[in-house]
Formats: C-alpha cells, structure tokens, sequence
C-alpha cells in the first residue's frame, strides 16, 4: 500500500519535471563571450584598413586645405601654373606633373613591349622546363628594392645614355635614365599579369584556329590576344600607376629642382612629385610651414592619379572580361 | 553551289598559297624571336644590375694613411685594442685635439661655454673620475683629459676616432673591378701622379664589403664607414613592422574568410584592402608623417623606430592580408565540417584546424611582405629616419636609420668612395632579402611535402 503510494508520487514528480524541462528546452545558443570577443577582434582588424583610408583622405585633404587657404596660393593656381619655387612663393604643379608623366612615359615605353614580349614567350612558346627556370628569375627582378634600381639608373643607365648621346647632350641627373631602369623594375609585374591572363585563355579557342589553318603567330595575335585583351591592359594600367608612384629610381636620378621644359627634353635634369616629396621631407622641414603642406597637395594629387588607375585597372579587367566555360 | 566556288577563286592554292604560307610563317618565327628577345633583355637586365654593383663594390683604390697602423700596433689591427691602449695612441698622436674630442662626444652644454665651465656641469650625468669635478677642460692635464676620455666613451667610439683622427685613411681614388682588371697601367700611372702630391699613397685591392664594413658603425668618412646601425635599425623596424602587421593581417584574413557575410560593409573591406595595395609608399610615407610623427608624438616619440615600424606595418598589411586570405581558403571545407561535426565551436575549429593547416601559406605569405617592408626607402626617408646616426638603436624609442636610408645617402653624394661602400651596402642588403626569400621557399617546399605525405 504504502510502496504504492510512493511509486505513484515517484511517477508523478518525474512527470512534472519533464513538463518543466520541456518548457524550458527553446533551443537557443548557449552564450559564448569568449567567442565573441574574438570575432568582434576580427572585425576590428578589417576595420583598421578602412581606417587607414580615410586616413590618408583625412590628412592629406587637411593639410592641402591649410595649404590652399594660407594665402600663398590657391587651387586653381596650383593646378595651373608652370612654376614650382616655394623659395619664390610660385607653387604650380605642372612642372612636377609632367616630369612624372615624362618618366611614366618612358617607363612605359621599355615596360609594355618587353613585358607583353616575354609574357606571350613564357606563356605561348616557352618549352615548360624554359618556364619554370625564367619565372622565378622574372620574381627576382620583381622583389629588388627600388634604392637599387635607383642605384642601378644613375651608376649604369646615365653613363650607357651620355656614352651614346653625347656627354654634352645628356645630364649627369635626366628623366630618361630613371624611366628606363623603372620600366626595367614594371616589367616583371606586367609580364606576370598579362602572362596569367594568357594562360587563363583555354586551349581550346587556340585549337580552333589552328584547325582553320592559322599559324601559331595569327593565333596569337587574332585569338589570344583579344581573349586576354581585359587581363593585358589591367596590367598596362596597373603599371602606369606603380611608375607614378615609383620614387627611389626618380630622387636619385632624375635629378632636383622642377623643370619646365616643352616639348619635353628627356634629357635634362626634373624633379618629379614623388621626387620632390622625398626631397624636401629628407631635409630639415619644419612642420606647418607652406613647404610641409605643400607636400600633402602634392601627395593628394598622387593619391587621386593612382586611385584612378587602380580603379580604372578594375574596371577594365571586369568589364572586358571573356568568360568561357 | 555558285557561292562555293566563288569562296574557292578567293583562296590562294598551289604555288601562289606555298608562297602566302612561307610569308605567313617567316612573320611569325620573326615575331617570335621578338618575344625571346624581349624576355632576354629582362635578364641582360638583371645580370647588369649585379654586375654593375659587383663592379663597384670591389677593385683597386689609391689609399694614403696619415700614420701607418703597422707603426701603432703590431700586424696594424686596431680592433683588438682595448679602450686604455687606444687612448694612449690618441694622447700619442693628438694630444692638443684631446678637449676637442671631449666636447665633441660628450659634452652636454653649448660649445661655445664648454672651457668656462666645470665637468660637473659640462659632463653632467657622464661618468669621469669625481676628483676632476670642479675643474674646467683646460685645467686639466693630458693625462687627466684622457682620463676622461677613457672612463666614459665606449670602445668602439674610441676606435673611431684612432681610425679617422689617428691613422686617417684617406681614399685617393677607388677604381671599379672593370678598371682594375682591364686598366692596370692606367691606374699605375695614376697612383705615380698621387705618389708626388702624398708620399704615403698606396695602391692596395680592396674589397668594401668586408668584415670591419659589416661591424662598423656609420661615418662621414667613406674608409672608416660601415654598416652596423643600419643593419640593426633595419631589424629593430621589421621586428616592430612583424609585430603588429601579423596578428591585425591575420586578423583581417581570418574575418574576412571565415565571418564575413557578403554585406555591404564586408564588401567596403575587400575592395578598400585591394584598393590599399595599390597606394603609392610615399603616401604611407606622409601618413606616417602627419599620423605617428606628429599627432601621436606623445605615444611615438616623434621619427623613431616605433613610428617607421607601424608605417611600414600599415603599408604591407594588406599583402599580408590578401595572401592569407589565399592561404585560409586553400584549407578544404572538409575539414571545418568535421571538426564542427565532433561539437568544436567555429573558434575551436579555426584555431586548432583551419589556421594550422593554413600557417605555412600565411607565413610564406608574410615573409615576402617582409621582404618588401626591408627594402622600402620612400616612407622611411620621408617620416625622416635620420641620415646620421652612430649610435645603434637600443629601444623602439630610438632615433635610427636604417640600410636602404643608408643606400640613398651614400648614392646621392658624388664621390665615388661613396659609390663604393653604397654598393657593398647594397650586396648586404640583397643578401638579407635572399635569406628571407629562402626562408620562405623552405616554408613552401615542406608544406608540399607534408600536403602529399
């Protein structure tokens, strides 16, 4: 009787307590602050490079300000005058502009056809054992500093250019030295670029034309080419961009002290922006003062020409994407 | 059937289509000789370079010393003399410049009140001996100045001063490799015309990069010059550049690969980090400057290690970034499924799962931006390391320069003594980075294996 009595409560107390274990189980994650302590860290980290954005916007947007509101000069005078003399109060980045274009220009000239050259070897002639040996050669002279390059432009490339020009008609400081040994430092970077985008071509639109007859040249040129054609001028413009911002080989061999020259003479001595700005920040420079600001302007125009490209580079690469299956 | 055989008429056959074929053809072996071409120059190129430094750094020069170091030491190696014996080589040879090398390296008032006033207050916080407190630096005896000198200058700052103010190695002339193999009666010729102006001149081989350049700290003299601040505050500034960049890029990478949904915001990290890559060094350069320098001088000190460090930290991050992000996704989902699947949280499991089997990626990854980080100029030069520094830097706080600072320096000047030890200085600095690069292969290399095994 009495055993009874207490099966039966036994019986009804662990009824109870499964109801109420049944109206607690919502199935909710258990709190894990450690966790997410560390994902709120992580978020952090990819912050940080937003950060460091709009602090380059930020400081470089303050400082041209302070610049252009010192009185010295104004925006539209620094966009549009030809002379650069801070001694004289004249601060017009022309001069400045167009050495940098000078030296890009010539970078370019030796960078695109001798990168696209050896790109189309490596990826459409070289035998795979001649690959594999020249591409980390290629990674080499990609991954040497550019203070050596700058060496290199104004020891080698200036003497081989007044050995061949003239001691007369070259300058010891000149823009084509230091475009040309940049173009020798862009090479390696639009070589593998373009090279990947050949490579990403499948073999069998090349086997197509072979079928039709072409030769391995016309394949090239009529199928390849514009397949990659996306890939190939998102490497161009990426070289551009670098070349603009390219500074070691410039402030040691094209020389200091702007220069206005039209049509330009690539053989006299000017200073570029990034030349520019490593000189003057090199020496004492005070802060506040109108030359520690006009670094800024400069380095905000910079800023803007190689945003453009890098953006334009992107742009080009998707919107004249092939996509084959 | 007409259309057919009008297409046919348009077609070259027989001879005339041999013809098109062999023009077709010779086109393109011409072509294809360009493209061989243009690759060969990239490596005339690089084998220039190498020359063209190897060149330099090596050859004969025209030397002349002041006092031979055979006559101060037997077998003419100063570097094992101790700080007593090379202050009584000073007293020997310069014994009325002794006041002049008190103030000039350990003086800590004006110049121009360094005789009037006592070495309590001239030397103040130097070591010296206490009994010459109250005295001035001219009513010092000899021996009581090099006293002086020797209880408070290092050995090294000593032997300095034996080399450049003592022995006085002067470089005449250096001569490339290319002129000293191939242009010896040139430079004989020369060495006779040098001999009538500097009886001691001397025609020796010379290699600028040898041990002394490599444990010598940096000098305005070209002959006594060396390396060994560089170097270290190279090192000090990779150390503090790896020390922030590598937890924050892995940081990002991990976020990116592993949380990140693809909303707006994560979408604003992605292309700003690719966007970042892409921004010139010399803009770090003047963020730094305006950032670090100035704004938070009260953390940074001003232009010392710790600032350049972070510059260059904020300037390869997003390599760091971009090839971790590779590294984590080449990890196979597999197996974060199978550790979700035996209870792990998504922590446990990127921390003991994705990021082992990701780490040699990553690290390769980081060595190469380091390597980067080593050779860049622009920002260092531009946030202001300081282009003469002797003292080796022993805190974050320190003021430094660094091997590529030292590069542009020595380059930038005309002389060509100065080309010289730039030179050696640069074979340093590419051996440092072909130790990184090799490093990093290793790294590769045995993650194949361990990926097959």
């Amino acid at each position: 009787m009495q055993t009874q009595l207490e099966a039966g409560r036994e019986i009804s107390r662990v009824q109870s307590a499964v109801a109420a274990r049944r109206a607690q189980a919502t199935l909710y994650k258990r709190p894990r602050p450690g966790e997410d302590a560390i994902r709120v860290y992580l978020l952090l980290c990819g912050i940080l490079s937003i950060f460091t954005t709009l602090g380059i916007i930020f400081v470089l947007g303050e400082e041209s300000l302070r610049f252009f509101t010192s009185g010295v000069t104004n925006a539209v005078e620094f966009l549009t005058s030809i002379k650069w003399q801070p001694q004289a109060g004249e601060f017009g980045i022309l001069p400045l502009l167009e050495s940098t274009l000078m030296t890009s220009f010539m970078a370019m000239l030796v960078a695109i056809p001798l990168g696209l050259g050896s790109a189309i070897y490596l990826a459409e002639y070289a035998p795979s054992r001649v690959r594999s040996t020249m591409k980390p050669i290629l990674e080499v002279l990609a991954g040497i500093p550019t203070v050596v390059y700058g060496y290199f432009a104004l020891t080698f490339m200036t003497p081989a250019l007044r050995g061949i020009f003239g001691q007369d008609a070259v300058q010891i400081y000149n823009t084509a030295a230091a475009g040309i040994v940049m173009g020798i430092m862009i090479l390696p970077t639009i070589s593998s670029m373009a090279e990947d985008a050949l490579s990403s071509v499948p073999r069998s639109l090349r086997e197509a034309s072979y079928g039709l007859g072409a030769t391995r040249f016309e394949t090239i040129v009529k199928v390849v080419l514009p397949a990659a054609l996306s890939g190939i001028l998102a490497a161009f413009i990426i070289g551009i961009s670098r070349a603009v911002g390219e500074t070691m080989i410039v402030a040691l061999a094209a020389g200091a002290g702007s220069n206005w020259s039209f049509p330009p003479n690539f053989f006299v001595a000017a200073e570029t922006m990034t030349g520019h700005i490593a000189r003057i920040s090199g020496g004492d420079l005070s802060y506040d003062s109108v030359d520690y600001n006009s670094l800024f302007a400069i380095g905000l125009m910079l800023f803007f020409i190689t945003l453009g490209l890098n953006l334009l580079s992107q742009w080009v690469s998707k919107r004249f994407r092939e996509v084959y299956q | 059937m007409s259309a057919s055989v009008s297409q046919a008429n348009l077609l070259p056959t027989g001879a005339e289509f041999q013809k098109g074929l062999a023009r077709r053809n010779f086109r393109g072996s011409v072509w294809g000789r360009f493209y061989s071409l243009s690759l060969l120059v990239a490596i005339l190129a690089l084998i220039a370079l190498v020359l063209n430094i190897v060149n330099s750094a090596f050859g004969y020069a025209i030397t002349a010393y002041e006092v031979e170091p055979t006559a101060l030491v037997a077998g003419g190696d100063v570097g094992g003399l101790d700080a007593e014996q090379l202050v009584v080589i000073l007293q020997d040879y310069q014994e009325r410049r002794l006041p002049v090398y008190i103030r000039d390296n350990l003086s800590v008032v004006d110049p121009s009140i360094f005789t009037q006033v006592p070495l309590s207050e001239s030397l103040a916080g130097r070591t010296f001996p206490a009994e010459l407190a109250a005295m001035t630096v001219t009513e010092l005896t000899r021996d009581q100045q090099a006293a002086v000198l020797a209880a408070s200058l290092s050995v090294d700052t000593l032997r300095s001063l034996v080399e450049v103010e003592v022995i006085g190695e002067q470089v005449i002339h250096p001569y490339a490799l290319s002129e000293s193999l191939f242009e010896r009666s040139r430079i004989d010729a020369e060495l006779l015309e040098a001999l009538e102006d500097e009886p001691n001149a001397r025609l020796e081989f010379r290699s600028w990069l040898n041990f002394e350049f490599l444990t010598a700290a940096g000098s305005s003299d070209p002959a006594a010059a060396g390396v060994r601040t560089a170097l270290l505050g190279t090192l000090w500034v990779i150390f503090i550049t790896v020390l922030f960049a590598f937890p924050v890029g892995v940081g990002a990478a991990i976020y990116l690969e592993e949380y990140a949904v693809p909303n707006r915001l994560n979408k604003l990290i992605e292309t700003n980090i690719r966007n970042l890559a892409g921004v010139p060094s010399i803009i770090y350069g003047l963020l730094g400057l305006a950032v670090l320098v100035r704004s938070l001088e009260f953390i940074t000190q001003g232009r010392t290690i710790l600032s350049a460090g972070l510059t260059l930290g904020l300037l390869i991050l997003p390599v760091i970034i971009i090839n971790s992000q590779e590294a984590i996704r080449a990890v196979p989902s597999s197996i974060r499924e199978a550790s979700f699947g035996v209870g792990a949280t998504k922590w446990q499991t990127i921390w003991n799962q994705v990021l082992p089997a990701a780490m040699p990626g990553i690290l390769t990854g980081t060595i190469l931006a380091m390597s980067r980080a080593v050779g860049e100029t622009a920002p260092l030069i531009v946030i202001g390391a300081s282009t003469f520094i002797v003292t080796d830097p022993t805190s974050p706080f320190a003021k430094f320069t660094a091997l590529p600072i030292q590069i542009y320096q020595w380059t930038a000047r005309p002389q060509s003594e100065f080309r010289a030890i730039a030179a050696a200085a640069i074979i340093v600095l590419l051996v440092l980075l072909l130790l990184f690069n090799a490093t990093a292969i290793i790294l590769r290399q045995r993650y194949r294996k361990s990926l097959q095994g």
